[in-house]
């Protein structure tokens, strides 16, 4: 099914600038690979060589943060939207 | 690059800081890139900083609310654009942990030296190239009236 995927500026450049790309997926893990699949310079942004999500990259269905949901297996519906957002942090 | 911002954003992101001293501050500035890739913020969002266990040389914001600006911001036709924290009686420069934990290639980070509970320098920086090669590079700012 149809679902939206919300691109962080930082990663637009490799989406052809777009902030929001809709692709067919059951689960999350479905819908990031049909993301890098449509876009492949995306990958390297979002994956490690061992193809697992880079540490700092979040990826949140709706409000909900994957990792306390199924993680790549979390099913999504047509309503929902997953959100790509790397990590903010610093100090001095 | 360059980053605008008017002087009301830019006060109240360094009066963020003196409310939060003697613990940095942090936030997220909201607008939109041009072609060239400047940038021009059109609201600072003043964000929670999780890190309670060392609040007064480390910021982190939770995800859930980067989630929920990014998605406003995009109802609004806009996007995010950089960042803001303050160093409490530190200089207004980019440490190595900031360095480490930015991965918003393209975007603005603000930091303001906050001393004794005063705004004192705030300076932008840009983050550029890949995650394996990243730098901040100092930034233009642009002070507008408005």
């Amino acid at each position: 099914m149809p679902i939206k995927v919300l691109i962080p500026t930082p990663l637009r450049p490799y989406a052809c600038k777009q902030p929001v790309i809709e692709v067919n997926a059951q689960t999350v893990g479905e819908a990031l690979s049909a993301l890098v699949a449509l876009h492949p310079d995306l990958r390297k942004h979002l994956f490690t060589e061992e193809e697992k999500l880079r540490s700092f990259v979040n990826v949140y269905l709706n409000s909900d943060d994957i990792r306390y949901l199924s993680k790549d297996a979390t099913p999504v519906t047509e309503t929902d939207t997953i959100s790509i957002i790397p990590s903010v942090a610093g100090g001095r | 690059m360059a980053l605008s911002i008017s002087r009301p954003l830019l006060d109240r992101l360094r009066r963020h800081g003196e409310e939060t001293y003697p613990y940095e501050c942090c936030g997220v500035l909201v607008g939109s890139f041009d072609e060239a890739g400047d940038k021009k913020a059109t609201t600072a969002v003043a964000c929670g900083n999780t890190r309670t266990d060392s609040p007064q040389n480390r910021y982190h914001i939770d995800p859930a609310e980067l989630v929920r600006i990014q998605r406003e911001a995009m109802l609004a036709g806009h996007g995010i654009v950089g960042f803001y924290h303050s160093h409490p009686d530190h200089p207004a420069m980019w440490s190595a942990t900031d360095l480490a934990d930015a991965h918003w290639t393209g975007c603005s980070y603000l930091i303001t030296s906050v001393e004794r509970g005063d705004a004192v320098l705030t300076n932008a920086f840009v983050l550029l190239d890949d995650e394996d090669s990243k730098r901040f590079e100092d930034e233009i700012v642009e002070v507008t009236a408005e």
